[in-house]
């Protein structure tokens, strides 16, 4: 059968007509196009970033609000910013309690979430906690965080904790909850040991939903330090969008808050990245960024 | 083609490989087995044929050391059974492969957790990965096969540990008929020319028939035997002859008329 189309495309596209039956290789806007098709995913991506970034500039031409610059000042905003290296230094502030926060959430948040899953009683000691955690507003608690820990890094890898570990240790202990009890089963019928078990198959079966609660966590975690720097003491990014606001430089402001985006999306990548390394069977089937 | 199936005549006192003695199992409130006795002969061949939901499966993962039962013993190789060992592999009806995993590293699971080498296990898994029909599949991962194929890993899988006793759950079910009636064969010879024990559940009568040297009728849930059917005289037969000879449609038609009073 595919043999046959096969030989009727090639035929067809000899004589210079075009095929009969439908090629299977055609591009989102049915044109024949094997590099599109290769990249689709690239250039879907390209593609919605062009209708956002339109759909911005538009927005910020009509304007919609007299504090909403258009995606071109936005991003010569950006420009200056980075060309005289202000925002690398506000990101040399920002990304010390964010990659510290992010860092204890993953490990400490995986572990107690691996552990919550694994034992009964670790469940009903810790669950709470998290479960309480994920719901607490977190505005409320800045003030009382700042009381124990003083406005320094502690309290900011504080929040940025606070947003980040719940979902993943709630995301970690579901997955390893959730195991096939076959998988288990199997291994020890093939005389796993516990540690085996662990490692060879809950892991394994549970990372698909805990890099998604990875996630989840980091970008959190991102918001958890952008509030830090607005609501504790205005440093680094925070800082860049608060001062740009109270001088009317939009640009500026959108510009920061851009850019935090894009660094969020790149970090999302590198996780992903490292969930394949880690787990290449986990190839299949995932949306991502 | 024809390979001769004589056996050397069974010895005097049958060596018994693995023995339930009284055996209950309750989940909750559910009764599966009742006080259940059997006992497998070492170097046979013994099918478990019972209404679905009788406890087939209970009675094999308590047989793997992997459910303990209410009441009971197991013994294997005349130690009593405390948990999963080495003399058993298991054949899980619902295949219980690692999605992540390829064929390969599948198949060689079983060796990996006995801490043989890499190159070595993989050396053995690929003989089997081709003993069961998957040569050319080694890298694929088990969502781009077939339930037939998938069911075939597992097989494998539990063939490359070199167990003595195998416990097969409904092992050929998702297998087409060709393949079925292929495996059923090769089943005869491993069973022949190798002193394993296999404990084979299956829901057809002719399978039971065809590869049995003995077959346990269980009764429906709570399940005990309720009658030992031995078809000796097919296991001197050809294999091509076996479905043609008397003995294995008087068989098959002996056991319908029993279970068919649980159906009713
Ligand atoms: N984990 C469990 N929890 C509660 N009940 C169970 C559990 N496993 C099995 N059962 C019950 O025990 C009974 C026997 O189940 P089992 O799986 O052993 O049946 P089976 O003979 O293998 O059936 P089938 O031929 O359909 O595979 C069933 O009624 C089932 O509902
Ligand atoms: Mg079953």
């Amino acid at each position: 059968m595919t043999d046959q189309s096969q030989r009727t495309l090639a035929t067809a596209a000899s004589q210079g007509r075009p095929p009969l039956t439908k090629p299977a290789r055609r591009d989102f806007f049915g044109r024949l196009t094997p590099a599109l098709v290769k990249h689709r995913p690239l250039v879907l991506k390209l593609v919605s970033a062009a209708v956002v970034f339109g759909a911005w500039e538009i927005a910020g031409r009509i304007p919609v609000s007299y504090a909403f610059p258009t995606f071109i000042e936005s991003m010569a905003a950006l420009w200056s910013m980075t060309v005289d290296g202000s925002l690398f230094v506000a990101y040399g502030e920002t990304l010390k309690p964010l990659v510290v926060g992010i860092l204890i959430s993953t490990f400490i948040g995986v572990a107690v979430g691996m552990w919550i899953g694994l034992a009964k009683w670790a469940d009903w000691l810790f669950s709470p906690i998290f479960i309480v955690m994920q719901a607490a507003p977190l505005a409320a608690l800045i003030p009382l965080l700042v009381m124990i820990y003083g406005i320094g890094l502690t309290s900011k890898v504080f929040v940025v904790c606070i947003m980040a570990m719940p979902v993943i240790v709630l995301n970690t202990a579901g997955a390893v909850r959730n195991t096939p009890s076959s998988f288990i089963e199997m291994g020890q019928s093939f005389l796993a040991s516990r540690a085996e078990v662990i490692g060879k198959i809950i892991l394994p079966a549970a990372s698909p939903v805990i890099f998604s609660g990875l996630r989840l966590g980091v970008s959190a975690g991102f918001i958890g330090a952008i509030l830090a720097e607005l609501k504790i003491t205005p440093t680094g990014v925070g800082d860049i969008i608060s001062y740009s606001r109270s001088v009317a430089d939009y640009a500026s402001m959108y510009a920061a808050i851009f850019s935090i985006i894009v660094l969020a999306v790149v970090f999302l990548n590198l996780l992903e990245r490292i969930e394949l390394t880690l787990f290449e069977g986990n190839a299949r089937g995932y949306a991502s960024d | 083609m024809a390979m001769p199936q004589t056996k050397p005549a069974p010895v005097a006192t049958t060596d018994i490989a693995v023995s339930a003695r009284s055996v209950s199992k309750t989940y909750g409130e559910t009764e599966a087995l009742r006080d259940m006795t059997i006992e497998f002969p070492r170097g046979q061949l013994t099918s478990l044929l019972g209404p679905s939901g009788c406890g087939k499966t209970t009675l094999l993962k308590i047989i793997a050391g992997l459910l303990e039962p209410n009441s009971g013993t197991i013994e294997v190789n005349g130690k009593p059974v405390t948990g999963p060992g080495e003399d058993r592999a298991f054949v899980f009806q619902d295949f219980a492969l690692l999605p992540w995993a390829s064929v390969m590293r599948n198949v060689a699971f079983g060796l990996e957790l006995r801490g043989v080498a890499k190159s070595e296990r993989e050396a053995i898994a690929a003989k089997y990965i081709a003993d069961v029909g998957l040569k050319g599949f080694e890298k694929s991962f088990p969502h781009e096969l077939s339930g037939g194929m998938r069911q075939r890993v597992g097989l494998a899988r539990a063939l490359s540990v070199n167990a003595d006793v195998l416990l097969m759950d409904e092992p050929f079910s998702a297998v087409d008929e060709q393949t079925r009636r292929k495996f059923q064969e090769d089943l005869l010879s491993l069973v022949q020319n190798e002193n394993k024990t296999f404990i084979f559940v299956t829901h057809s009568i002719e399978e039971a028939v065809y590869v049995s040297d003995q077959i346990a009728l269980l009764l429906p849930r709570p399940s005990r035997v309720s009658e030992i059917i031995r078809p000796s005289g097919l296991r001197m037969k050809d294999v091509d002859n076996i479905r043609r000879d008397p003995e294995y449609l008087d068989t098959v038609d002996r056991i319908w008329a029993l279970l068919r009073s649980y159906v009713e």
